[in-house]
């Protein structure tokens, strides 16, 4: 699922998604045909083709809204684009699936239509990191999906599962981790500062910032590959090569029922979570059918059919939910998560992918 | 055959085409790379247009030139080491019969059209301590157990030699297979042994070929950033890794364009210094 997010599609799924809407422009009678519409922007990929197959059907049936799903790169690309299209006064997607730092830079220019809270049934079920806020206190976006990055390891290489993000500093596991090359993608600040620091708000000054990059280099001894590239460490995870590392829980999930000898491991210090927002552009005209839309999205059922079919975390509190234990620890866990700092990725992301590329290359 | 200056404008048309395409294909795109890498970096944002310097300071250091140094060296070293193996390797080739040949060249070829990722991948494999080379050593006996030869420096050499052998051995073959073969029987008749004759007469007499060889081994391997990744550690990543990695993760194209724009300099500086070291010594023989 994350190869979208990884970008590497996204200038493809950008044009067809950028062709769809200037298409779906220019012919306002389609458009005005049909009575009620909205086109909503999803990461183009695994998670469109899923929507598209599981989600929108139902959603059309249920409440007679017809959703034109649009493909959207994941990135910031989609930003921009409309960004720039609002400044415009048109909306390329009504409700559009966005990043975290992508709510957050959204936010600096109002690019959010506020939601009003009262119209989505669940608000009160929803868990509160999903509800991403303006610092006024409007509400920007309601969670759309979530998924964990938790500690994986190779069964026969580690007949006991690993307990602690700690085991990553462990001497014993010299040159045998996998982790994610990208201080961005891998949130490994965030797992130190929990591991170590006493938590994620120890990043709230460069002192402790720079603390982190220090207690974080005494793991450079221990890994064996930096990864961008997905495919390349679940195979070495599978096949043993390298025994441990971070990735996503619901594949290796996946990789382990197909009868690999992985598992994923939720550490005590909890997993990374990491999710998308539905979020609704100042520029669009479809209000009504979006708050419909994300209510529709945030209802207990749907979420629990998104795990169920999709394989996303649910945003909604686990009492509320009928997702079985066993359906419910495939995407998900009681540990409270580790949630990254994406405040920080905005407004010092150049100097933390400085310290972070001479972190690990130096 | 007396060639003529052009008098006219249309006796230029036969070169208005590669023209248009470098044009297009080249000078603008370079161009636009060159203006955006002065452009201001917005952080959190995306680029305004400006003139500013910052993006070339933030490359001058002693952490960029370390990498910058390496993608150089890894260059250098990867265009001596097809060299090194391709001259032999076509001068041999070229004394085969033409069905030998035509199967070992339709052979290299066919590595042509295997992309970066395949020969990553296959490599990382093969260099792989569960299913890798060294179980086969183990199991003739020459090894106790088998061990992962990858990532490491080795690892990435051999696939960046892998993959640009085919291309010297096709620049290197027209001038091996048009070499006069009378010079070497000449050698021979006066008492040279096959290896003197290869090093005293057939080397020197393709200088300049093995020269163009190297230079466009070393531009070819400078582009590389694929197999740095799949096969190497941190420090074994590219320039052209980094370049990547602000312009499509960090989305700050004016620092990518700047490192860029770095990078082609100092490759078209090395080219030049090479030509000019090569004609100096030809004045001087």
């Amino acid at each position: 699922m994350r190869k979208i997010l990884n970008s590497s599609i996204s200038r493809r799924a950008m044009l067809g998604g950028t062709a769809a809407a200037i298409g779906a422009l220019s012919m306002p009678s389609i458009l005005r045909a049909q009575d009620r519409s909205l086109k909503v922007g999803v990461y183009g990929g695994y998670f469109k083709d899923s929507f598209d197959k599981n989600i929108f059907p139902d959603f059309t049936a249920a409440t007679g809204i017809a959703v034109e799903s649009i493909a959207e790169p994941t990135g910031e690309a989609w930003l921009v684009q409309l960004e720039q299209a609002a400044r415009a006064g048109v909306a390329p997607a009504d409700v559009s699936m966005m990043s975290q730092v992508a709510m957050l830079k959204g936010q600096s220019t109002e690019l959010w239509a506020p939601i009003d809270t009262s119209r989505i049934k669940n608000y009160d079920d929803l868990l509160p990191q999903f509800v991403n806020k303006y610092p006024d206190g409007r509400v920007a976006g309601i969670g759309a999906v979530a998924w964990y990055i938790t500690l994986v390891s190779n069964t026969d290489a580690y007949p006991e599962a690993p307990e602690s993000w700690a085991a990553l500093w462990d001497p014993a596991n010299a040159d045998k981790l996998g982790l994610l090359a990208l201080v961005s993608n891998s949130f490994l600040l965030e797992v130190t500062a929990k591991t170590y620091l006493g938590g994620t708000d120890a990043l709230d000054t460069e002192e402790g910032l720079n603390k982190a990059f220090e207690k974080l280099a005494e793991v450079k001894p221990n890994v064996r590959l930096w990864y961008r590239d997905e495919a390349q460490f679940e195979q070495a995870l599978k096949s043993g090569e390298i025994p441990m590392g971070q990735y996503y829980h619901d594949v290796t999930g996946l990789a382990a029922a197909d009868g690999h000898p992985v598992r994923s491991t939720f550490p005590k210090e909890g997993g990374i979570q990491d999710s998308g927002c539905w979020a609704l552009s100042r520029a669009s005209d479809k209000v009504e059918e979006a708050h419909v839309f994300i209510d529709y999205m945030s209802q207990p059922e749907i979420q629990a059919t998104l795990s169920r079919k999709v394989g996303t975390a649910p945003t909604l509190k686990r009492d509320v939910l009928d997702l079985t234990a066993e359906e419910f620890a495939s995407v998900s866990s009681d540990i409270d998560p580790i949630i990254p700092r994406y405040d920080l990725y905005q407004t010092k992301s150049d100097w933390l992918n400085q310290k972070w590329t001479e972190l690990i290359v130096g | 055959m007396r060639r003529e200056t052009p008098q006219r404008l249309t006796d230029y048309a036969p070169i208005a085409f590669p023209a248009i395409m470098l044009t297009v294909f080249f000078v603008i795109p370079f161009g636009t790379m060159i203006s955006v890498s002065f452009f201001q970096r917005q952080q959190g944002g995306f680029y305004t247009p400006a003139f500013v310097f910052s993006n070339y300071e933030r490359f001058l250091s002693l952490f960029f030139a370390n990498v910058l140094g390496f993608s150089l060296m890894l260059a250098v070293l990867v265009a001596i080491c097809c060299v090194v193996l391709g001259v032999p390797f076509t001068y041999l080739l070229t004394r085969l019969t033409r069905r030998a040949q035509i199967i070992w060249m339709v052979v290299l070829l066919s590595v042509l059209s295997l992309s970066e990722v395949i020969i990553g991948f296959a490599w990382s494999t093969l260099f792989s301590r569960t299913a890798g080379i060294t179980n086969l050593l183990v199991v003739l006996g020459l090894m106790e157990k088998a061990v992962a030869l990858s990532p490491g420096f080795p690892a990435v050499l051999t696939a960046m030699v892998y993959q640009a052998l085919p291309y010297t051995i096709l620049v290197l073959y027209p001038a091996l297979i048009r070499l006069d073969p009378t010079l070497t029987e000449a050698a021979r008749t006066l008492g040279a042994s096959p290896l003197r004759a290869f090093f005293t007469v057939v080397v020197p007499a393709l200088r300049t070929t093995i020269m163009a060889t190297l230079i466009m081994v070393f531009i070819f391997a400078l582009g590389s950033y694929l197999l740095p990744q799949i096969l190497g550690r941190p420090q074994h990543w590219t320039l052209s890794v980094l370049i990547t990695d602000q312009a499509i993760y960090q989305s700050n194209m004016p620092f990518a364009a700047a490192m860029a724009v770095f990078l082609v300099l100092v490759t078209l500086a090395m080219v030049a210094l090479t030509l000019f070291a090569g004609r100096k010594r030809e004045a001087a023989t």
